[in-house]
């Protein structure tokens, strides 16, 4: 773009102030000029007339002839007698362009109050959880009617997607689930040997091991691992269909979004969460054997033989039947914050990390409840 | 008019080729855009018209040939030379692609924002007669571009396309998708907008009325290149197969 800044002199005449422009009056010359044309117009102006002279000016266009005709208009409010001279008639034409198109919008301001800015967004994010909530609900009903009509008609389950799902979310997930289940039952028995060796009681390291991983661990690693991996997922595909109108489309079609979208993912996680609980549980005490035989010299056998001797099976049940509860709640989560996308990128974003935030806080806190609930029947 | 000398060559195309894969969408294409002058290119779909657009602009590479723009080559500009080429022209893509988590207003001051670091509330009064100038209502300004109709959504493009005052819009379907009054007056818009700010205009369009109403210059895309390019009379003394249905088949009967 061709240089040469925009400058201005003002000259005190008999009658008033003439405003001399020179050189390119364009938006990229603005930003210096903007802050001084204010301040002019913003003196208690006295003047009875004010002159704009154009004869310097090479070049103009909107946003220039907007800044003068500005200038010109808070004169004019002012009670200053205001006129342009010696404009070209192209820079005339800008001028009542822009003068035609004189419509500023003011925004509503917005309470500056903090305290009542804090407190409407407490309130707010209040109404928003109890929305939220009721709107899962609503999820969970519609899928659960959806579940009941399929069993009476079993030609509506979708077995393609149902098990493309399966494969995506569980069976892609085992080399990930079987590592950090493997780590963990090894950090569980690298602190057993720690702890448990200053009371002589390395042995109980089994134990240790063999209770956390089969009870808790295994299970809740899994389902933050798949809700990470696959209710992200499972948010960010439905909400760019909502985004691309595709969810409309599907309903003006005759196809229930539910019944494809939501259905499919909401089983396949309940079939394929179980499943991975089990593979994370066998990793897990894999992990515990190596390090107990590398550091305490437990040797597998013995290992095992202590695990069936006293950690009895229901250890195993207790943790495997949270697992289907635990991927409910992940998909129906998943798949409710991507129906709830508004139209925007921003949106999906948000949901996305929503949908995990969400369905781990949940995990954890169903798990809680398990573990209360298993306390009082004494399992 | 800002014109200075109605020759003056904006855009220049020669031996222009592009292909996808082995796909080759046009080759040997030579066009020449001038100032001040609003230029409709047509063809059939899948002609390749978007495609120029693309090319045009930087956004695809070109297999061969050569694009100027102002008389420079594009293929030759440092990073700083292409951001201030950049500042010279508008784009108007189809649905307008506005970013979707700003508002309208937002939009507009992006591009004052980003190249010329305006001070916050000239750009909010810069970009309040920006939405003005393309027939938007001022609170449009406050509006999320999903709370916009489709023919809305084309004006907040035009009005972002405008921020920066540029020399040359290049729009790809301005009238699609709109109804034939709201068209017609899009139509219209560009034509006022190019007479007040002496714009040059390179329209990609499918729109007969379009080409009736405000192009100065029609080029047409076919057989993989520009076969030809001229005034709609011109057009209408053609006898190429593609051609003669384009204007005179039964959808070109209002031109007359």
């Amino acid at each position: 773009m061709t240089t040469g800044a925009a400058t201005f002199d003002l000259e005190q005449t008999s009658r008033g102030l003439r405003f001399v422009a020179k050189g390119q009056w364009i938006v990229a010359n603005l930003k210096s000029l903007d802050g001084p044309l204010r301040k002019l117009a913003g003196q208690n102006r006295r003047e009875r007339e004010f002159i704009v002279d154009l004869g310097g000016v090479t070049r103009l266009d909107t946003a220039g002839a907007f800044v003068l005709y500005r200038t010109i208009k808070e004169f004019g409010e002012q009670g200053v007698r205001s006129s342009i001279v010696e404009i070209s008639d192209d820079f005339q034409i800008l001028f009542d362009e822009v003068a035609a198109n004189d419509r500023p919008y003011e925004l509503p301001s917005p309470s500056v109050d903090p305290l009542v800015f804090a407190l409407d967004r407490i309130g707010a994010a209040i109404v928003d959880a109890f929305a939220q909530a009721r709107s899962i609900m609503g999820l969970l009903g519609v899928t659960l009617v959806t579940f009941g009509r399929a069993l009476k008609n079993p030609k509506r389950f979708r077995i393609t997607s149902l098990v493309f799902h399966m494969e995506q979310a569980g069976l892609d997930a085992v080399p990930i689930v079987s590592l950090l289940t493997f780590l963990i039952g090894a950090v569980m028995a690298f602190l057993g040997a720690k702890i448990l060796k200053l009371f002589g009681a390395e042995i109980f390291t089994v134990e240790l091991v063999a209770f956390a991983v089969l009870r808790e661990l295994s299970v809740i690693l899994t389902a933050i691992i798949v809700a990470g991996r696959s209710g992200s997922a499972f948010t960010a595909q439905i909400g760019t269909m909502v985004v691309n109108e595709e969810i409309d489309a599907m309903r003006t079609i005759g196809i229930d979004p539910i019944e494809v979208l939501v259905l499919p993912r909401v089983l396949a996680f309940i079939l394929m969460l179980p499943l991975l609980t089990f593979v994370a549980d066998i990793m897990g005490l894999f992990g515990g054997i190596v390090v107990s035989w590398a550091l305490l010299d437990i040797s597998p056998v013995m290992f095992l033989v202590r695990m069936n001797e006293t950690i009895p099976i229901n250890n195993f049940w207790a943790g495997m039947i949270k697992a289907p509860f635990f991927a409910f709640v992940i998909a129906l989560i998943g798949c409710h914050e991507g129906l709830n996308v508004v139209g925007t990128a921003e949106s999906v974003g948000q949901r996305t990390t929503q949908s995990v935030v969400q369905s781990i806080f949940m995990v954890i806190v169903i798990d809680a409840l398990f573990a209360m609930f298993y306390l009082e029947v004494d399992f | 008019m800002a014109r200075s000398g109605d020759s003056d060559v904006v855009v220049s195309v020669r031996g222009l080729k592009t292909q996808f894969g082995r796909n080759v969408i046009y080759e040997h294409l030579d066009l020449d855009v001038y100032r001040g002058e609003i230029i409709g290119v047509v063809g059939a779909s899948g002609s390749g018209k978007s495609v120029l657009l693309r090319s045009i602009v930087g956004l695809l590479k070109p297999a061969a040939g050569r694009i100027q723009l102002f008389g420079r080559d594009m293929s030759s500009m440092t990073f700083e030379e292409r951001t201030r080429l950049e500042q010279r022209w508008g784009v108007l893509f189809q649905d307008g692609a506005l970013f979707s988590s700003l508002t309208v207003a937002q939009n507009v001051e992006t591009p004052m924002k980003e190249h010329y670091g305006l001070p916050e509330p000239l750009m909010a009064e810069l970009a309040a007669l920006k939405i003005s100038m393309v027939g938007l209502q001022p609170e449009a300004g406050s509006k999320y571009p999903y709370e916009l109709s489709g023919g809305m959504r084309k004006r907040a493009g035009l009005a972002r396309a405008l921020a920066l005052d540029p020399e040359i819009v290049f729009l790809d379907e301005p009238t699609a998708g709109l109804d034939p009054i709201g068209a017609a007056a899009y139509d219209k818009l560009i034509k006022r907008l190019q007479q007040t700010l002496g714009l040059t205009v390179f329209m990609v369009t499918h729109d007969l009325d379009s080409l009736y109403a405000v192009c100065d210059r029609i080029a047409v895309l076919a057989d993989k290149r520009v076969i030809v390019t001229g005034t709609l009379e011109d057009m209408l003394r053609q006898t190429h197969p593609w051609i003669r249905d384009y204007f005179h088949g039964p959808r070109a009967r209002g031109m007359k």
